[in-house]
């Protein structure tokens, strides 16, 4: 049911100019319910636009997307987004943000208190649910992001690089956050980052794009989220495997973006 | 050098933690606190200068009348009333030209100016109407408005109802198109409806807007009240001024003066407030 099934998924569009851009090409990929995916790669890469087109945002120009049982076309809540910043809704409150998917299903009063109250403490803002967003710091908005999404029991989780504009520190808070969630709920995650350490540490799949045609140009499984629930996450960033993937996956990446700049076109979102 | 530093800090001058140790001042915002004390020096002189002048007989009370002038008139006028009207009828009649006027135009600018912010076929049809009225000053229309529907309440209402409709329709349509589509996402991945999205997201968001919107509608709106009085009218603070010139009263026409100020002031300060709590979270996101 809860799978997520992308079938041959591509996408090209047009540009001002009158060219065309083949920002995805056949991608394939299938996610077993609680999978944890990671989605890594150079500026324009297309990891974006996949992320939109699971998410229904974007249709793609050919291929289909769906759960296992139907094709997903539109949004939906079945799955969820969080944003990297400025997707709050700062005239609520941080308990009405959390609480605005089951308000706008009309559930009753008392279950949306329960699902807060419960989400709240489980993101670790038991004191602020009255508190406006304004009066929260960029980690604790990323808190309140996550359990607006969680509030909806969405089947898919899908993360537009969450922790991209948070400092060193809390974005390895929030990494640890994520796999506990992550852990504890058991959803099917998608998370598209640009942090290299962050794709290694939270995928249990990795892929790494490449541009022009966007596609998947190599897939990793990887042990370090699993571990990362029991284990000091700076242990296992410090371990000669992790750092010997990192160093791999970083060159690869500088190949690609050396070959974009060779190429001399500019580098498109 | 410490006489300056005792005054400063006996008016409340004084700068506490951090702010002290500052060495760049000029260009940082942020030194440049209110101060109040200098508002209230600057309204001292002004009084001051204006008694003075008076008092030795510098200026032509037909040009200038001196303050007392202007009180007793301000006695005179509040219990006797003026031309018919009492001076709160004269204040009144100005003030609930514009709460209609300004209400009509918000009433229907901000449905208009959300039509225009959501769909292109709106936009494109009422784009060049707005925009071609939108440069005209309300008071153009006066001598048009007055062939329509006369001298009474009705053509000043019309005219204010113009001078505010096309502010809230710009306001309204900026204030959709500065939601964030990441928001606009977010509520469909909630499970939002289209009219729930308009209702929860669009509009709350738009808020903003529209409240700077209204704050320069009202502006125009009174500074147009009174022009249209001044044109043509029964009563208002407008009338009252131009009656007054007439008859070389200058100091009715300064006492009006001075309370088309005020209450513009006022006005101004309550939107403020107004917003300050139906907006908390403006310029802080």
């Amino acid at each position: 049911m809860s799978e997520l099934i992308v079938n041959n998924v591509s996408m090209i569009f047009d540009t001002p100019d009158g060219g065309q851009v083949e920002a995805l090409r056949n991608v394939n990929f299938s996610l077993k319910q609680g999978e944890l995916l990671s989605v890594l790669g150079p500026s324009g890469c297309g990891k974006s636009t996949l992320l939109n087109i699971i998410a229904g945002f974007l249709a793609p120009t050919e291929g289909t997307v769906s759960n296992g049982t139907t094709e997903l076309h539109g949004p939906g809540p079945d799955r969820g987004m969080v944003f990297q910043q400025g997707a709050l809704f700062e005239w609520l409150t941080v308990a009405e943000n959390i609480g605005f998917g089951l308000t706008m299903k009309g559930a009753p009063k008392n279950e949306i208190k329960q699902t807060v109250d419960h989400l709240l403490e489980t993101v670790g803002l038991q004191d602020f649910g009255q508190k406006a967003i304004y009066e929260l710091s960029g980690g604790m908005q990323q808190r309140v992001a996550l359990a607006r999404c969680l509030a909806n029991d969405p089947d898919i989780i899908l993360m537009d690089e969450p922790l991209g504009a948070l400092d060193a520190l809390t974005r390895e808070k929030m990494q640890s956050l994520v796999l506990k969630l992550w852990k504890e709920t058991g959803k099917t995650i998608v998370l598209i980052t640009h942090s290299v350490e962050e794709a290694l540490f939270l995928g249990e799949r990795l892929f790494v794009m490449a541009p022009r045609p966007g596609r998947v140009k190599q897939e990793y499984l990887l042990p370090f989220a699993e571990a990362g629930l029991t284990q000091d996450p700076r242990e296992i960033k410090a371990s000669s495997d992790f750092i010997g993937k990192r160093e791999e996956i970083l060159s690869m990446i500088w190949e690609m973006e050396e070959e974009i700049m060779g190429r001399g076109e500019a580098v498109g979102a | 050098m410490s006489m300056m530093q005792t005054f400063k800090e006996r008016v409340g001058l004084s700068e506490t933690g951090l702010a002290k140790r500052k060495t760049v001042t000029f260009g940082d915002s942020s030194s440049v606190t209110d101060g109040r004390f200098w508002s209230t020096l600057s309204v001292i002189t002004m009084a001051v200068v204006w008694y003075l002048g008076s008092a030795m007989g510098l200026v032509n009370p037909i040009f200038w009348p001196s303050p007392e002038a202007v009180w007793q008139q301000f006695i005179s006028i509040s219990g006797e009333g003026y031309r018919n009207f009492s001076l709160w009828e004269h204040v009144w009649a100005s003030l609930y030209r514009i709460l209609v006027g300004f209400g009509l135009g918000c009433l229907i600018g901000i449905p208009l100016g959300f039509a225009m912010g959501l769909s292109k076929v709106i936009r494109g049809w009422f784009d060049p109407i707005v925009e071609f009225f939108r440069p005209i000053p309300p008071l153009a229309f006066i001598p048009l408005v007055i062939i329509w529907s006369g001298i009474g309440e009705r053509s000043k209402i019309l005219l204010l109802f113009f001078a505010a409709l096309w502010i809230m329709v710009i306001a309204a349509r900026a204030g959709v198109s500065s939601v964030k589509l990441t928001k606009i996402h977010a509520a469909y991945s909630l499970g939002a409806s289209k009219r729930q999205i308009l209702l929860h997201v669009i509009l709350p968001n738009s808020l903003p807007e529209i409240f700077t919107g209204m704050r320069v509608a009202m502006g125009v709106c009174w500074g147009t009240v009174v022009a249209a009085e001044l044109v043509a009218a029964e009563s208002g603070v407008g009338f009252m001024i131009m009656v007054a010139s007439k008859f070389l009263s200058t100091d009715i026409v300064v006492l009006g003066v001075i309370i088309v100020g005020l209450i513009g002031y006022g006005i101004d300060i309550l939107m403020r407030k107004i917003e300050a709590r139906l907006i908390p979270w403006k310029g802080k996101a």
